[in-house]
């Protein structure tokens, strides 16, 4: 009981800051429900930012990850991300800021729209990143009704046939918890907008940095130390392999997974977020930060998901994702269980920028763009156009949480199109870097590099419920798809690869390859767009005239 | 220079990435913390130094001297 209650007043707090943020912005601009008047101080901007790309999988599935393949899981997703993910947003993030800040873009749909002037262009690159986002607000909502129904679970007293017996059942159910957390996220996503998001997330961030370290204390001592688990551990003919790289993952799967954090910056909840900063410095401290906090929550996590293997060994795959919750059941008060399982609902309920991401795409790239006089403005009022955004987060809200409901058992569908969506938003990344840094790029080469990446996306999907049948078991060496094409297509547990390396390897290196060649045989971009998108440097003999 | 700079950051970090010697390697440093992964939390650390420097070396500056030029800074 003693949980339910705590991420019942921690649901309280998350709803407060949405509605009280609510007040102090200027509730009928459009701009300044969608991107929080572009306002953000340098810490929300980093804290908001960092929570928005953390999601219910940096606790919950890199521990369960790190249960099953070891301490290999950190370099294969933390400490490439901690490279590559504050490097694009230094890049990128930064570029994409100035341009919204001087040509109005809330979005990178209308950024890019507008460098390339092509409508076609824009409204692909709009389906599919919609396409790719909402199977997150679908599992954010899953996840939320699991976490409820597993944390509020009671002893209840049965009387059958005369008969008194106990039963563990939960005091709010998967639907139920779904509808709150779906409800509560609604709320201040619909109130308060960015602003809402932005602290919410905030606030979330440092629930789930501060989860690991106390985690790991608390699990420490009830442990009496990790040296002695860690020691026999390493002498285990079963469980010393977890503590090396060795058989459990590839050279070339580990070396073609640092194309996946090109993700990040391709993200919409991402793009848009880093349009809020109020300056361009508040990068700086991001970027910076952004590996340290990746550490904070990834290492405790990855470290913990090992120590459960001695712990609770023989767990499903499906298990596995629950050994941090196991851990922290057995080994911490139930105080501490109630204040950590609010920091993994804090994770499972990141959805919340998605949401108002796919909220600011729908009126900015497809009801404003649509509705545009002659003068290039919408005919829509300003205050017309957020009230439609929050109308639009009402109703994903809702449907979130009636997919949610009648596919309960279907989640691996939706994790599985999560696995993808990294992929393509990664194979994404060439066009925006081209569009940002290459004059001589086209419109026709980025909407053939869209084509390929949807394509590519849609023949792994093929390739992999090809080969489900003939899936090998986990710790099993991968099988040729087609024994007529060799070792080029081959089926792992989970994944399909190509010569061994993870398909996204192939699509950036394929969409980048589209984009140089595609560009250059068709024709350059007028010359007034590079003017707008590339202003000369002013010689320094011209300024000071 | 900027951009040979970054690049030169990312060539090395990614090779650094790469730590092929320490796969089979299940030593355990301080007692509890597993060489492979007490290498990758060291290169996390690194990484953060990498975007200092690169913050100080490589800060797009033109961004900001453009919108100042054109009153929107």
């Amino acid at each position: 009981m003693l949980p339910t209650i705590i991420v019942g007043v921690y649901l309280a707090i998350v709803l407060y800051i949405g509605i009280f943020a609510f007040r102090r912005g200027k509730a009928a601009s459009s701009e300044d429900y969608f991107l929080a008047s572009r306002s953000l101080g340098p810490w929300v901007f980093l804290l908001s930012l960092f929570g928005t790309n953390m999601t219910a999988f940096a606790i919950l599935g890199s521990s369960g990850m790190a249960y099953q393949r070891g301490i290999g899981v950190y370099g294969l997703m933390a400490s490439s991300s901690s490279l590559i993910i504050p490097l694009t947003i230094l890049i990128v993030g930064t570029r994409l800021w100035a341009l919204g800040k001087r040509f109005g873009h809330m979005t990178q749909v209308q950024y890019l729209r507008d460098r390339w002037q092509c409508n076609v262009l824009g409204t692909a690159l709009f389906v599919l990143t919609a396409a790719m986002l909402v199977p997150y607000i679908v599992i954010g909502v899953m996840g939320g009704g699991e976490v409820m129904e597993a944390l509020s679970m009671r002893d209840v007293a049965v009387v059958k046939n005369g008969v008194t017996s106990t039963v563990r059942e939960p005091l709010i159910g998967y639907s139920l918890g779904g509808a709150i957390v779906a409800l509560v996220v609604m709320s201040y996503v619909f109130f308060g907008g960015m602003r809402g998001t932005a602290w919410v997330n905030s606030f979330q961030t440092i629930l789930f940095l501060c989860f690991g370290s106390i985690a790991f204390i608390f699990i420490s001592k009830s442990l009496g130390g990790f040296d002695a688990i860690m020691q026999k551990m390493s002498v285990d003919p079963k469980l010393g392999s977890l503590l090396q790289r060795q058989p459990r993952i590839g050279k070339e799967e580990f070396f073609s997974y640092m194309f996946i954090p090109l993700s990040a910056i391709m993200f919409p909840h991402i793009a848009i977020m880093c349009m809020t900063a109020e300056k361009i410095g508040h990068f700086k401290k991001t970027v910076i930060a952004y590996p340290l906090c990746i550490m904070a929550i990834w290492l405790p996590s990855v470290f913990l998901g090992v120590i459960a293997a001695s712990q609770f060994p023989g767990l499903s795959e499906g298990q596995a994702n629950d050994v941090i919750l196991r851990m922290l059941q057995t080994h911490t008060p139930t105080l501490m269980a109630g204040i950590l399982g609010a920091g993994i609902m804090a994770c499972v309920m990141a959805s919340d920028s998605q949401i108002l991401a796919l909220g600011t795409m729908f009126t900015q790239d497809i009801v404003v763009h649509y509705t545009k006089g002659a003068d290039g403005k919408s005919r829509l009022a300003d205050s017309t156009v957020a009230w439609t955004g929050r109308l639009f987060v009402v109703a994903i809200g809702v449907v979130s949480w009636l997919v949610a409901v009648a596919l309960k058992d279907k989640e691996g569908i939706f994790e599985l199109a999560i696995r993808f969506a990294f992929t393509g938003f990664a194979a994404l990344a060439p066009v925006m870097i081209a569009a940002l840094f290459w004059k001589r790029s086209t419109a026709t080469a980025a909407f053939m590099a869209v084509v390929w990446v949807a394509a590519t996306m849609i023949g792994t999907w093929v390739l992999q419920s090809h080969s489900d049948a003939f899936a090998p078991k986990p710790g099993q060496a991968p099988v040729a798809i087609f024994q007529s094409l060799g070792g080029m297509f081959l089926r792992g547990p989970k994944t399909v690869t190509i010569f061994g390396y993870l398909p996204v390897m192939p699509m950036c290196l394929g969409s980048a390859l589209i984009m140089v060649i595609g560009s250059l045989i068709t024709k350059p971009p007028a010359q007034h767009i590079i003017d707008k998108y590339f202003p000369p440097k002013p010689t320094p003999g011209a300024v000071a005239a | 220079m900027r951009g040979w700079l970054i690049v030169a950051v990312i060539a090395v970090m990614v090779v650094l990435h790469q730590d092929n010697w320490l796969w089979a390697n299940r030593t355990l440093v301080f007692g509890f913390l597993p060489a492979g992964l007490a290498y990758h939390a060291g290169y996390s650390l690194l990484a953060a130094l990498a975007m200092w420097l690169l913050v100080k070396l490589a800060w797009p500056h033109e961004l900001v001297a453009d919108l100042e030029r054109r009153g929107d800074g």
